[in-house]
């Protein structure tokens, strides 16, 4: 085996490989189906419980068994957990996909293979370890049907053993993980101390990865970003919850359905504080959140980008009719079958400007789980504000993945529900007219059927209606509308969250990302200065429409990289349409769009690459 | 701005809350003249005002097309969402779902629920959504100038000369198949017993859906057409005499026994029906399937109350939902206190 840079050392005998520690991306490939999912959470958790700082990303396919699925760790020192492009840990299970696998690793990675494969064939650069997984499972296997389930723990096993994770962690973490199932915790523990054991025994460690414990995850959660976002729903005081089955977007409403079930039953009635509908499809879930939003309800629904094209048309009656609602995009690669469990950020011109006529949608764009929930909870509040649709963009990586995480912070300020005219206010104004911008930001005043005054009712359209609510086809009523309209939109510029920005010493390279794409970029950042001495300011990008704060950044820099996880580089394409036209010459666009995670190698090249050109 | 001073006239005559019927009215109709929508929409107005329901409790909810445009011509103080084509049921669903105490109708037309709306038509059947789904049926496409709906029967004749030859939905057969539990099938030119089903499905606590022929004097009401006035005044087969008893009023109908069937409703109200011949049980699904199919066969136009149950829950009551309006509830009982969120932080650790 090829060893590479070797340590000076005093020693002139044993020529040990340098190590390294804490830092590796194990990919771990499977076969859809094979129970791999507990496994690798069970080392995921592990790595973490040892205070290493971890992230995994699960790169699966539209499918319940047999197709390839892949599953990478990415165990950090320094913090990073955007994905890794480069493996140095592969445990191959799966013979469809092995031989590939094995030929793209770099030389001196690591391969953990089923014996069966015959792998180490194929390289003569990597270090390989076979482990016999069918021997090893019949014994702490008895019932030949559990295997296939039982069979990827002794990996864990194995690789603790050569990476040094420590067993008690494993335990502990296959204990939360089988929480209430004593027998399944036992059957699967028995596998990982038998792939341990094995390892011990039979293989001899040859490669340079280590794990040690650090002090880096204390008092963090783990947790991925449907399940935070749905906590931020149920803290915002969600009432009405419509949702349509879409990957990646299931997982929040089925999360949220659990946690309202054991937080929101009213102690005394016994009844739900709540109503979650599955709609026959995603017309009719937002056709219900937006009947509940007009009836006063904080109402929401979650989807995917075939979603959202589907509730194009009533989107656009929400904007008209000015009805606050509340719409989680979980963004995935585009149409019908393929790659819709893979991640893209390809929603965002779409949204943008969803349905017909003259429309746009302020969006949020959660880059963490802790923004997850708390732009949830910022959602509901700008909806009832500014009575529009709100669109919170998050993506099947950030959704669907476990991410590290400070505890969420409880709502400070309360519940804004914005300007909702009582039977009272009513009786003391006198009267009440539902579309006349009283306050100059755009916002009319609106009433909740129910309201018990003989002028509260209001008949509410799309279109055609004058300040009074009254059906109108005249084009000065129209206009004036739609100006007020625009003019609430300028309003939702301030109060959206800005963008959050770190600037250099010398502003001259900008970056301008959102959304996932976050953890690349301070991972590129670094690369950039250390390797290439180009030390760009960052402007992450929280909403739109675009602060002042974003068009200044732009005007501070002569050169601004847009990233985009797309083809059509769509938020480069939205900037554009703000900007001034010397700030648009400055632009620069750099895109991902082959449905996997971004890694900050893949900006730090396209900026280098673009950098050379000045 | 809803009293306008008027000279001393004699007492008005007034509801049993007090009101009068010209506050059930809404603003003047744009319809043809002589539109079945306008009579369903005046029939609407007396069934609200005879059982004094408050106006401000009544959403009036409507997707698109002429039928659509009429809960403007009704109840002119009650809230109103004409929302798009199709789409009528989920914004109801979704307002009863926000408030639970609000009397909800849905006035929609053919080709809004059997055509365009048929997806959502039949998912609130058989959520048994307490509202009261009206379908004012002229078996065309009005204002899109005259195009043939999904309820024209099969050799009906547009102005045109084009003849309809594919079968008809009949959305009375489909709901009462999907769990709707007041199914029934008017005339706009029949008075009495539109106001009777009309006041009976003001009462239900379930879905309540009435299919009313409605001709279209512009596009469907010419000789060879099935759905003009001449035809259905001559092929309208009544089950039965209906009539409807409110709660409030002690009044008792006389009939021979064995003539009559008689339903009491959730909150007490009456619906009694007389039969003109063989017996008909509403609370019987196949008998009604039956009906209807051979009325269909016959070329024949049956009317009235096809299917009733008033015991199957209602989807709210499914769902378990508090009492109150989910929409107005405080913000202590929506918000989850902060050992709340420290207990799933904990189990996240």
């Amino acid at each position: 085996m090829a060893t590479t840079h070797v340590a000076a050392q005093e020693t002139e005998t044993a020529v040990e490989p340098q190590r390294v520690v804490n830092d590796l991306s194990i990919q771990v490939a499977t076969v859809n189906g094979s129970g791999s999912q507990t496994a690798n959470t069970v080392l995921l958790r592990a790595i973490f419980q040892m205070g290493i700082p971890v992230s995994g990303k699960n790169l699966f396919p539209s499918n319940i068994a047999g197709l390839p699925t892949w599953f990478t760790i990415r165990a950090s020192k320094q913090g990073y957990i955007a994905r890794r492009k480069e493996i140095d840990f592969l445990v191959a299970m799966n013979p469809e996909t092995a031989d590939e696998d094995v030929r793209e690793l770099r030389p001196d990675s690591a391969v953990v293979y089923d014996e069966r494969l015959s792998l180490n064939r194929l390289r003569s650069d990597l270090t390989f370890y076979p482990v016999p997984f069918d021997q090893l499972v019949a014994p702490v296997c008895p019932d030949a049907k559990l295997r296939k389930l039982v069979r990827n723990m002794i990996y864990d096993g194995v690789l603790a053993r050569l990476l040094g994770i420590e067993m008690e962690e494993i335990q502990k973490a296959l204990q939360k993980q089988f929480r209430k199932k004593a027998k399944a915790a036992e059957l699967n523990w028995n596998a990982v101390r038998a792939g341990y054991e094995f390892a011990e025994k039979n293989l001899q460690k040859a490669d340079r990865f280590y794990l040690a414990r650090m002090d880096a995850t204390r008092g963090k959660i783990i947790i991925d970003g449907n399940s935070a976002a749905a906590l931020g729903a149920m803290f915002a005081g969600v009432t009405v919850v419509t949702w349509y089955p879409i990957t990646p977007s299931s997982s929040l409403c089925e999360t949220l359905i659990e946690y309202m079930k054991r937080y929101r039953i009213d102690p005394e009635t016994k009844k739900a504080t709540f109503a979650i509908v599955q709609a026959e499809d995603e017309l009719a879930a937002i056709g219900m959140v937006l009947g509940a939003g007009w009836a006063g309800a904080r109402s929401m629904t979650s989807t995917s980008g075939p979603g959202i094209s589907l509730m194009s048309e009533l989107v656009g009656l929400g904007y008209y009719a000015e009805i606050p609602a509340v719409i989680f995009d979980i963004q995935r690669v585009g149409p019908s079958t393929g790659l819709p469990t893979r991640t893209a950020q390809g929603d965002i011109l779409s949204t943008a400007y969803l349905s017909h006529g003259d429309t746009k949608h302020p969006m949020l764009f959660p880059c963490s789980v802790e923004e997850c929930y708390t732009m949830a909870i910022e959602a509901f509040d700008l909806a009832e504000e500014l009575q529009t649709p709100i669109f919170v963009m998050s993506d099947l990586d950030l959704g669907m993945n476990n991410w590290m995480a400070d505890p969420f912070p409880y709502p400070e300020k309360p519940m804004v529900r914005g300007k909702v005219l009582s039977k009272e206010d009513i009786e003391r104004l006198g009267h009440f007219e539902r579309y006349r911008d009283i306050d100059g930001d755009g916002v009319g005043y609106r009433t909740l059927p129910g309201t018990d005054h003989p002028a509260a009712g209001y008949f509410t359209r799309g279109s055609g209606h004058n300040e009074k609510a009254h059906y109108t086809e005249r084009p000065g009523d129209y206009v004036n509308n739609m100006d007020r309209l625009a003019h609430k939109f300028e309003v939702a510029r301030r109060r959206v969250p800005g963008p959050v920005i770190r600037e250099t010493a010398k502003p001259e390279v900008g970056i301008i990302a959102y959304g996932t794409s976050h953890w690349a970029i301070v991972e590129a950042l670094d690369q950039l200065q250390q390797e290439y001495d180009i030390d760009p300011s960052y402007c992450r990008l929280r909403a739109f429409p675009f602060s002042e704060d974003v068009k200044e950044f732009i005007r501070r820099h002569r050169r601004v990289y847009v990233v985009d996880q797309n083809r059509d580089a769509q938020m480069c394409q939205l900037l554009r349409l703000d900007l001034d036209a010397e700030d648009v010459k400055k632009l620069r666009s750099v895109r991902h769009y082959n449905g996997l995670p971004l890694d900050a190698r893949s900006v730090t090249d396209a900026v280098v690459t673009q950098e050379e050109v000045k | 701005m809803f009293t306008t001073a008027t000279p001393p006239a004699p007492p008005k005559k007034v509801n049993r809350i007090g009101l009068e019927i010209g506050t059930y009215k809404g603003s003047k109709s744009t319809l043809c003249a002589g539109c079945g929508h306008n009579a369903i929409s005046e029939r609407i107005i007396e069934a609200f005002y005879e059982l004094g329901v408050e106006p401000h409790r009544v959403a009036k909810l409507s997707g698109i097309g002429c039928s659509s445009k009429s809960p403007a011509y009704f109840l002119g103080s009650s809230y109103g969402f004409n929302a798009v084509h199709g789409r009528m049921p989920s914004i109801a669903t979704g307002t009863m779902l926000a408030n639970r105490t609000l009397v909800a109708i849905g006035v929609s037309g053919d080709g809004d629920s059997a055509s365009i709306g048929i997806g959502q038509f039949v998912h609130l059947m058989r959520r048994n959504l307490p509202v009261i789904y009206i379908i004012e049926d002229n078996g065309v496409y009005g204002l899109t100038k005259g195009q043939f709906s999904a309820t024209a029967d099969i050799g009906s004749k547009l102005k045109t000369g084009v003849v309809n030859d594919l079968p008809p939905i009949d959305t009375c057969a489909l709901a009462i198949m999907l769990g709707a539990t007041y199914v029934a099938r008017s005339f706009s030119g029949d008075k009495r017993q539109l106001l009777a089903l009309l006041e009976g499905a003001v009462v239900h606590r379930g879905t309540a859906m009435l299919d009313v022929i409605s001709p279209c004097v512009t596009f469907n009401d010419h000789e060879g057409s099935t759905k003009s006035y001449s035809y259905v005044k001559d092929h309208d087969e009544p089950l039965a005499d209906i009539s409807f008893v409110p709660f409030f009023q002690d009044i008792t109908v006389d009939y021979e026994p064995g003539t009559a069937t008689e339903i009491t409703m959730h909150d007490g109200s009456r619906v009694i029906l007389k039969k003109f011949g063989a017996d008909y049980d509403p609370t019987n699904k196949v008998e009604a399937l039956r009906v209807l199919t051979e009325a269909h066969d016959k070329g024949e136009v049956v009317t009235g109350l096809f299917y009733v149950d008033t015991k199957r829950e209602n989807f709210l009551d499914q769902l378990n939902v508090v009492d109150e309006p989910l929409a107005t509830l405080p913000e202590s009982r929506v918000r989850p206190p902060k050992q709340v969120l420290d207990e799933v932080m904990e189990e996240l650790v």
